[in-house]
């Protein structure tokens, strides 16, 4: 376990009042009529300086328990017993106006999704000086000289730019360190980072993350850390508080937590967690021997234009991308938001015709394919997409979403068809008894078995995972994960498998593609690409992977 | 010019002109003829041949082709030929008429906005429960009243039991509030509706959390950050209410005894003066399609995430 220096020690006078004082708080939210809790006497401390980290999975109530901080709760929750004490003084029984006068400048937020988080009809200098005129901090030329400063503070470059600019014009990452702007702008003793880096990509990930500890630093704030990511809580806090349906499992100095779990909830977390340096599942060894010398798939140089505007401008989303990927394996396409992976994979399954290139699958040209060929051709080949909140229709049961692809294709009998649905369901660990249920009644990972369950019931011979696993808690993920597996070694399917998150890559590939900007930048096997990049950005792709060494140990 | 522009502008000449030719056929295809209607009256002691040169005089018994070939022509050339009830220029028909029809519209389009920004603020802003109850409740009640039953219900009210506003020869403006209320709440109802269901999403939106967590209260929050983005998606439905707004005038004018093009419409169709009607139509769709062009073109004014998207399309 290795801390920065001043991370193991926080500065002396924090060992006075703690900044923040959550004090056996509970939570309930309305629902109909009744209140129904749901933090359950939750207890910990913010010092000055600190970083404590908020972990848990989705339900746990480390949002509601950050939002009830700063005085944010949605409309129908409400604080049902418990204190919240900011340097001493108890601020859960103060009125609207009051704690209006402490929001922004005593206690600031970073919040989740740098997309959404910033109005798309204002300008940047608009929104950062918005904070300084609420709490009246100087006159309309001072409010402006501080905003170019605080932007330049935050590392954007030509900031007089971006205070004129919209948001849309920014990048995630550039709007994200404006938020962060906003947050420290009156230099408050608390922020409140709610999952911060969650929406981007891996190496901007780290950057932010570098910036906000700087910033603490400089400023001596303590930050209380909302996340779903260990990695990212065991890499950046002091102190680490964990939380599972409302309760705090565990909590201590984080290296201590997670050298020696207390609780099993958190052992199990840690085993779940995607890590690097953890072993591939022996299974996935012998798949590798296992899978034959054929290709599943063959991709030869290609590429995809997309006309910009009016048609004349091009942008080259993929640049002459090559994979072979063996019959019965795993290959993954690696890379950040931008890097044409999806696009690779829609042009896999013929969603749209490469510019130039060859696509084989099974040896059949995909990119000659139309009509009557191109529609039968989708039964070989599947797709099973991120969001399993999105991709299932809400108004069909399960069994008729499971049902639809074999009405698609051919007349098979109503009983031939139910016998089919109910094997399919078995297959992916589901009861029986979610047939009739409709979407909303599922769980997150219940549905993403649901959405495998209906690409796998017309016995398709390759699965396109287009970042199936990443909206699923850690924990939930590993399921998933196991049953891909273990479906790969029954049916013996071939994955095309996209994503973001290379801990997942390296625990579920055979083979690798990392691409950026449409061109392919390093390829091999899992071992040889992790072990041994090729190039300097896959080296950097994995240095910025959060937890990559405090959880090593682990 | 921009392309985008060019190609709206394409757009609104095709529309006219679908417009021109289908209020055509249907008026041809309509039973009856204006000029029979007005002159085989016996009083007039018109002889066949005389009524014939009438006719001629319209051009009424050329084949259809070259009737719409010659109409459509003078229509580009603002020449919307004659009344034959009136017996003058079509154009001097509307011109006559517009005045007072555009007054009692503008007003009422701008009392209908007025009414459902009012209605849908004052429901979020509006802390006690019950009477946020109450207001959310009046667009729906809006919007299922007639607006010919309204009209009389205001006349039976304010005019014969409240006496406020005299029925027999009212001042100008003092005439002109019954009919802009009869007109403009019917149409404040749906654009009340759309707005508070546009306030209740961007009220859910990361930013506004954003600008609460910076202390900005919730008035601020409202003015500063919601309501722009809320009207965004109002402008359209405000469009197309314009054609809702004209079909309410014909009847608001109806019911006051006013003078306007919705008078001159309902007398037109009982003489079958087809010139009359057609210019009528023509005249709509025109103005439709104007408020719409300058609505499509002023969203990138308050959205800057059009502007770019515009300029690079260009």
């Amino acid at each position: 376990m290795t801390l920065a220096p001043d991370l193991a020690a926080p500065p002396a006078r924090a060992l006075d009042t703690p900044v923040l004082e959550i004090d056996n708080l509970v939570l309930a939210y309305k629902d109909d009529e009744a209140f129904h809790p749901v933090v359950h006497g939750v207890s910990f401390q913010v010092r000055p300086g600190e970083v404590v980290a908020l972990v848990g999975e989705s339900g746990s109530g480390k949002t509601t328990t950050a939002q009830a901080v700063i005085g944010l709760l949605a409309e129908n929750g409400r604080l049902e017993s418990g204190a919240i004490r900011l340097n001493g003084t108890d601020i859960s029984t103060w009125s609207r106006r009051q704690l209006d006068a402490i929001r922004g400048s005593k206690i600031s937020l970073i919040p989740q999704d740098p997309t959404s988080s910033l109005n798309p009809v204002k300008t940047i200098g608009d929104q950062v000086g918005e904070i300084l005129k609420i709490h009246g901090r100087g006159d309309k030329k001072a409010i402006e000289a501080r905003v170019i400063e605080l932007l330049a503070r935050v590392g954007l470059s030509r900031p007089e730019l971006r205070a004129r600019q919209y948001p849309h014009e920014l990048s995630g990452g550039m709007r994200q360190r404006v938020l962060i702007a906003i947050a420290i702008a009156l230099e408050p003793a608390l922020i409140i980072a709610d999952e911060p880096t969650s929406a981007l990509d891996v190496t901007v990930q780290k950057r932010i993350l570098d910036l906000i500890d700087d910033l603490r630093r400089e400023f001596g704030t303590a930050v209380l850390l909302v996340t779903h990511d260990l990695g990212v809580a065991a890499d950046r806090s002091n102190h680490l508080v964990v939380l599972q349906g409302g309760r705090i499992q565990e909590q201590g100095p984080t290296a201590q937590v997670l050298a020696a779990p207390r609780s099993p909830y958190t052992r199990k977390l840690l085993t779940d967690a995607p890590s690097l340096t953890k072993a591939q599942r022996p299974s996935k060894g012998k798949s590798t021997s296992a899978a034959s010398d054929e290709y599943s798939i063959v991709v030869e140089d290609l590429v995809q234009d997309f006309s910009l505007g009016s048609g004349r401008e091009k942008f080259r989303a993929v640049d002459g991308v090559s994979f072979k990927v063996r019959k019965g394996s795993t290959h993954a396409i690696v890379g950040e938001s931008g890097s044409g992976k999806t696009t690779t994979a829609r042009s896999v399954v013929a969603f749209q015709k490469p510019t130039s290139g060859r696509i084989l699958v099974d040896g059949i040209d995909v990119t000659t394919l139309h009509g009557e060929s191109l529609r039968q051709f989708r039964k070989k080949i599947q797709l099973v997409y991120q969001n399993p909140f999105g991709s299932l229709d809400p108004l069909q049961s399960v069994f008729q979403i499971i049902e639809e692809p074999l009405l698609n294709f051919g007349q098979i009998a109503r009983k031939d068809r139910a016998r089919k649905v109910h094997d399919i369901l078995g297959r992916v660990g589901l009861p029986q008894s979610v047939l009739t249920r409709k979407p909303r009644a599922l769980s997150g990972g219940q549905r993403q078995r649901v959405a495998i369950a209906r690409a796998l019931v017309l016995d398709p011979q390759v699965l396109v995972l287009d970042e199936a696993v990443s909206a699923l808690d850690v924990t939930v993920q590993a399921q998933i994960l196991n049953l891909l597996d273990e479906l790969q070694q029954v049916l013996g399917l071939t994955y095309l498998f996209i994503s973001h998150d290379l801990a997942v890559v390296r625990q579920i590939s055979d083979t690798v593609s990392v691409l950026r900007n449409g061109r392919l930048v390093d390829s091999g096997t899992v071992e040889d690409v992790f072990l041994r990049p090729g190039s300097e950005y896959t080296r950097e792709l994995i240095e910025a992977i959060p937890g990559t060494k405090t959880l090593s140990h682990a | 010019m921009s392309r985008y522009l060019i190609g709206r502008i394409g757009q609104a000449v095709i529309v006219l002109w679908a417009a021109f030719t289908v209020s055509f056929i249907l008026l041809q295809a309509l039973p009856g003829d204006a000029i029979l209607i007005k002159f085989l009256n016996p009083e007039l002691g018109l002889g066949p041949e005389q009524i014939a040169d009438i006719r001629a005089s319209y051009a009424v018994d050329t084949p259809i082709w070259t009737q719409y070939a010659h109409s459509l022509g003078n229509f580009l050339t603002g020449n919307f030929g004659y009344s034959v009830h009136a017996g003058v220029p079509v154009s001097h028909v509307l011109l006559a008429n517009l005045p007072s029809t555009l007054r009692l519209a503008t007003f009422g389009f701008l009392i209908a906005a007025l009414l459902a920004v009012a209605i849908s603020f004052l429901s979020t802003l509006i802390g006690f429960s019950w009477i946020r109850a109450v207001i959310q409740s009046l667009p729906a009640l809006f919007i299922s009243v007639p607006v010919f039953w309204l009209g009389i219900m205001l006349i039976q009210i304010f005019s014969f039991q409240l006496k406020l506003i005299p029925v027999i020869n009212p001042g100008e403006w003092e005439a002109l509030i019954l009919p802009v209320a009869a007109l403009a709440l019917p149409i404040s109802a749906p654009l009340a509706q759309v707005l508070m269901r546009n306030i209740d999403h961007v009220l859910t939106e990361p930013f506004v959390a954003v600008a609460r967590a910076k202390g900005a209260t919730r008035s601020w929050v409202l003015w500063r950050h919601v309501t722009r983005n809320a009207l965004l998606p109002t402008l359209t439905i405000a469009g197309i209410l314009f054609g809702e707004l004209l079909a309410g005038a014909v009847v608001t004018e109806a019911v006051f005894g006013l003078n306007g093009i919705g008078s001159v419409t309902q007398q037109a169709v009982g003489n079958q003066d087809i010139a009359v009607l057609q210019a009528i139509v023509v005249f709509s769709a025109t103005a439709f399609v104007i408020i719409n062009l300058v609505v499509d073109l002023l969203y990138p004014v308050f959205d800057p995430r059009l502007r770019s998207k515009r300029e690079a399309s260009a």
